[in-house]
C-alpha cells in the first residue's frame, strides 16, 4: 500500500450548502435591517432629507430617555426578581427525589404552555381593583379601599416574572447539576457551614447559568409588548409600546426607525456586559 | 510536626442505617480503632462501607448507634464541627479556587487570616511535595498531584480523624504505589487516626495495621491483615481476600481446634474449624489457597487430574480437577526445576499444614 495519491483537506467545506440560509437571512434579516438604519437618518416623514435628526430628537428628548430608562429598569427588575425567586427552585431540583423533580420541572415549565396573553390575562384578573387578592384582603379586613396593583411598575414586574420565570430557572437548573455533590460535603467537612458554602462554592460555580439566565430573561422582559402594555395600560410606557405609537398611530416611521435602533444599541450593550461577565466566569468551569 | 494534635480514638458502636426505602445499609458495626491506627475498611461495592465512612464524616444521620471520637459523642454535631478530614474518591478540589486557596478553605471557615492561611497551604504543600503548585488550578494538576492537594486540605484542619474514600482507585498502577507510600508516609508523621475505605484487598493488607471486612452490610472480620489473611472467620472473608480453593466435605470428627473432614474430592483431612464449633456428619466448605496445596505421594491427600500449567513467572500455577469433577488450584513457587506438569498428569494433593485448611459450615 501506497500513500494516498492526492490528500483532501477535510476541516474546510464548501460554502454552498450553507446558501439559502444565508440568503434567507440576507433577505428577511440585513436587509431590513439596513432599511431600517436608512430609514433612521432622515429628518423628515417622508424621507427626503438626509440628517441625524432623529437621534438628536431622541437623545435630547427627557421624555423618551425617560422611557427608554425605564425600560431598562423594568428589565434590571424583572431579572433581579427571577433570579432570586429561581435561584431556591433550582437549588431545591438538585435536592430532591427524582419524583419530585419531575414535579418541579413540570411546574417550572407549566406558564411555557398557555399563550402569554393568556396569562397577562390571568395577571389583570389577580391583580385588578375587584382582582383576587384586593378581593381576599377586604374580605379579611386588612384593608378598606382597593389597592392599586394592576397599571403600576409593581404590576408590571410582578406579572413578566412569572411570566418569564423558566428562561431563569431552566440554565439555573442545568448550571447547578453540573457541580459536583461532593463538594457540598467537602466544604462542609472543612467546617464551612451552609452559607459559607453556598457564597464560597455552589454561587461561584453556577455563575455560568447565573449569567445566562439573566441575559435570556432580562432580553425577554424588556422586549415583552403585551404584557408590558396589558398590565402596564396607558400610563406606563415602555420602549416596544413606545415604538408601536411613532409606527403604527403616529406613522411617524423616521422617529420609530431610530427609537429602534436606539433600543436595539441599548439591549446589545446589556447583553453583552453579560456575556463578558460569563466569560470570566467560565474559567469556573469544569471539575 | 504540628500534625501531631491527631491520633484520636474512633468508636464505631452498634452502628446500623437503614435507607428511607427500609433497605439495611449497615447493620450492627463496632469497630474499637485506637488513635494512631490506619484502618481499611475492606468490601464488595455495596457492601455499605462508604455509607459507613459517610456516617463517621457526618454527612449520614445513623439510625442506631453511636460514633464517639476521643471522648466525645458527635451524633449531634453536624460534619462541619466534627473536624473529621475526608479525601474523596474524585478529590472534589474547588475547581474555581487556587490550590493554595482549596488547602486554605478549611482555615478561612475557621476565621484565620490570609497571610496565615497561605503561609499554612505553603508549608502543607511542601509536605505533600507540591511546593510550586500553590497558584494554579486544580485542573492544571494531574491526578495524583490533585490527590496530594486534596490530602493537603484534608490536613489542613488539623482532622482528629482522617477518612479515604476508595483514594487510589483512579489512579494507575504505578502511581497508585508511589500514594500509598506517600499517605502512609503522612501518616506516621501525623499520627491522625486513618479510615481507608477500599475494595482493593492488596491496598487494604498492605496499608492498614488492622483490616475490617464488610459484606452486605455487616462486619464480618476485624483483625490484623495476617489474622484476615490467615485466620478467616467467615468464609467470604476467606473467599474476598485473597484466592482458595473451596472444596465440600464431611465433618466425621471434631473437636475446637482440628476437624477431621472427609473431602466429597476423596480424602480425609485435618481442617482448623474456623467459624466455630463443627457438628460431626455436618457439610462444610474447606477453604485451601493454591499456595497451601502441596503435591505428595502415592497413598496419602486425594487424587486429581492435572489441566494445564501456567508459568507466572515466580510460581507456577497448576489446574487439577478432582475426582468429584470440581477444579482446584495449585500455586507452586518456583525453586530449582519446579516443572510445568503435562496436562493428563495424574497427581496427588495435600494440604501443608492442618492450620492451613479452614473449614466452615455449608451454607445451603
Amino acid at each position: 500500500m501506497g500513500a494516498a495519491p492526492a490528500s483532501r483537506d477535510v476541516t474546510s467545506y464548501g460554502l454552498g450548502l450553507a446558501a439559502p440560509l444565508a440568503l434567507f437571512f440576507l433577505a428577511f434579516f440585513v436587509a431590513p435591517l439596513l432599511q431600517l438604519l436608512w430609514l433612521s437618518l432622515h429628518n423628515d416623514t417622508a424621507g427626503l432629507h438626509w440628517g441625524l435628526g432623529q437621534y438628536l430628537h431622541f437623545l435630547t428628548d427627557p421624555f423618551s430617555l425617560g422611557v427608554l430608562g425605564s425600560t431598562l429598569l423594568l428589565g434590571a427588575e424583572v431579572t433581579a426578581v427571577c433570579l432570586v425567586l429561581g435561584f431556591p427552585i433550582a437549588w431545591l431540583y438538585q435536592r430532591v427525589a427524582p419524583k419530585l423533580q419531575t414535579i418541579i420541572i413540570l411546574i417550572v415549565l407549566l406558564p411555557l404552555l398557555t399563550s402569554v396573553v393568556v396569562r397577562t390575562f390571568a395577571w389583570i384578573v389577580i391583580l385588578g381593583r375587584q382582582g383576587i387578592i384586593n378581593a381576599t384582603l377586604q374580605s379579611l379586613g386588612i384593608i378598606d379601599t382597593p389597592l392599586k396593583l394592576l397599571y403600576t411598575q409593581f404590576g408590571v414586574v410582578i406579572a413578566l416574572a412569572q411570566v418569564q420565570m423558566p428562561l431563569m430557572t431552566l440554565p439555573l437548573i442545568t448550571a447547578l447539576g453540573r457541580i459536583d455533590p461532593n463538594l457540598d460535603d467537602a466544604s462542609c467537612s472543612l467546617g464551612a457551614g451552609s452559607w459559607r458554602t453556598f457564597f464560597r462554592v455552589v454561587l461561584p460555580l453556577s455563575l455560568p447559568g447565573v449569567i445566562a439566565g439573566c441575559t435570556l430573561t432580562y432580553a425577554a422582559a424588556i422586549t415583552a409588548f403585551i404584557t408590558q402594555s396589558l398590565v402596564g395600560g396607558g400610563q406606563m410606557l415602555f420602549m416596544p409600546m413606545y415604538l408601536y405609537q411613532q409606527a403604527s398611530t403616529l406613522q411617524n416611521w423616521p422617529f420609530a426607525a431610530a427609537i429602534s435602533i436606539i433600543f436595539l444599541l441599548a439591549v446589545l450593550a446589556v447583553v453583552s456586559v453579560f456575556t463578558t461577565l460569563g466569560r470570566l466566569s467560565r474559567g469556573y468551569g469544569g471539575a | 510536626m504540628a500534625e501531631t494534635q491527631g491520633g484520636r480514638s474512633l468508636v464505631v458502636d452498634a452502628v446500623t442505617h437503614r435507607y428511607p426505602s427500609g433497605a439495611l445499609a449497615v447493620e450492627n458495626i463496632n469497630l474499637d480503632i485506637k488513635g494512631g491506627e490506619i484502618i481499611a475498611l475492606l468490601g464488595p461495592s455495596g457492601c455499605g462501607k462508604t455509607t459507613l465512612l459517610r456516617i463517621i464524616a457526618g454527612f449520614i444521620a445513623q439510625t442506631q448507634g453511636r460514633i464517639i471520637i476521643g471522648d466525645d459523642i458527635v451524633d449531634a454535631l453536624p460534619s462541619n464541627r466534627r473536624a473529621v478530614g475526608i479525601v474523596f474518591q474524585n478529590y472534589a478540589l474547588f475547581p474555581h479556587l487556587s490550590i493554595s486557596e482549596n488547602v486554605g478553605y478549611g482555615l478561612a471557615a475557621r476565621g484565620i487570616d490570609k497571610a496565615t492561611r497561605q503561609r499554612e497551604a505553603q508549608r502543607l504543600l511542601e509536605l505533600v511535595q507540591l511546593p510550586t503548585m500553590a497558584e494554579r488550578l486544580p485542573r492544571q494538576l494531574s491526578g495524583g498531584q490533585q490527590q496530594r492537594v486534596a490530602l493537603a486540605r484534608a490536613l489542613a484542619i488539623k482532622p482528629s480523624i482522617l477518612l479515604l474514600d476508595e483514594p487510589f482507585a483512579a489512579l494507575d498502577k504505578n502511581l497508585r504505589l508511589d500514594m500509598q507510600i506517600e499517605v502512609k508516609r503522612l501518616q506516621r508523621v501525623s499520627g491522625i487516626t486513618t479510615l481507608i475505605v477500599t475494595h482493593d484487598q492488596e491496598e487494604a493488607l498492605s496499608m492498614a495495621d488492622r483490616v475490617a471486612v464488610l459484606s452486605h452490610g455487616k462486619l464480618e472480620q476485624f483483625g490484623s491483615p495476617s489474622d484476615v489473611y490467615d485466620r478467616p472467620q467467615t468464609l467470604f472473608v476467606n473467599t474476598f481476600v485473597g484466592s482458595t480453593n473451596r472444596m465440600p466435605g464431611v465433618v466425621v470428627s471434631a473437636d475446637r481446634t482440628a476437624a477431621r473432614v472427609r473431602l466429597d474430592a476423596g480424602a480425609e483431612i485435618i481442617a482448623r474449624p474456623a467459624g466455630g464449633a463443627l457438628s460431626e456428619g455436618g457439610r462444610v466448605t474447606v477453604c485451601i489457597r493454591p499456595e497451601h496445596l502441596q503435591f505428595v505421594g502415592d497413598g496419602t491427600g486425594f487424587a486429581g487430574v492435572v489441566g494445564m500449567s501456567l508459568p507466572l513467572g515466580a510460581t507456577v500455577v497448576h489446574e487439577v480437577t478432582t475426582a468429584d469433577g470440581s477444579g482446584v488450584k495449585v500455586s507452586q513457587a518456583r525453586i530449582g526445576e519446579t516443572r510445568a506438569l503435562e496436562s493428563g498428569a495424574a497427581v496427588r494433593l495435600a494440604p501443608l499444614a492442618p492450620s492451613l485448611a479452614n473449614a466452615f459450615p455449608a451454607t445451603l
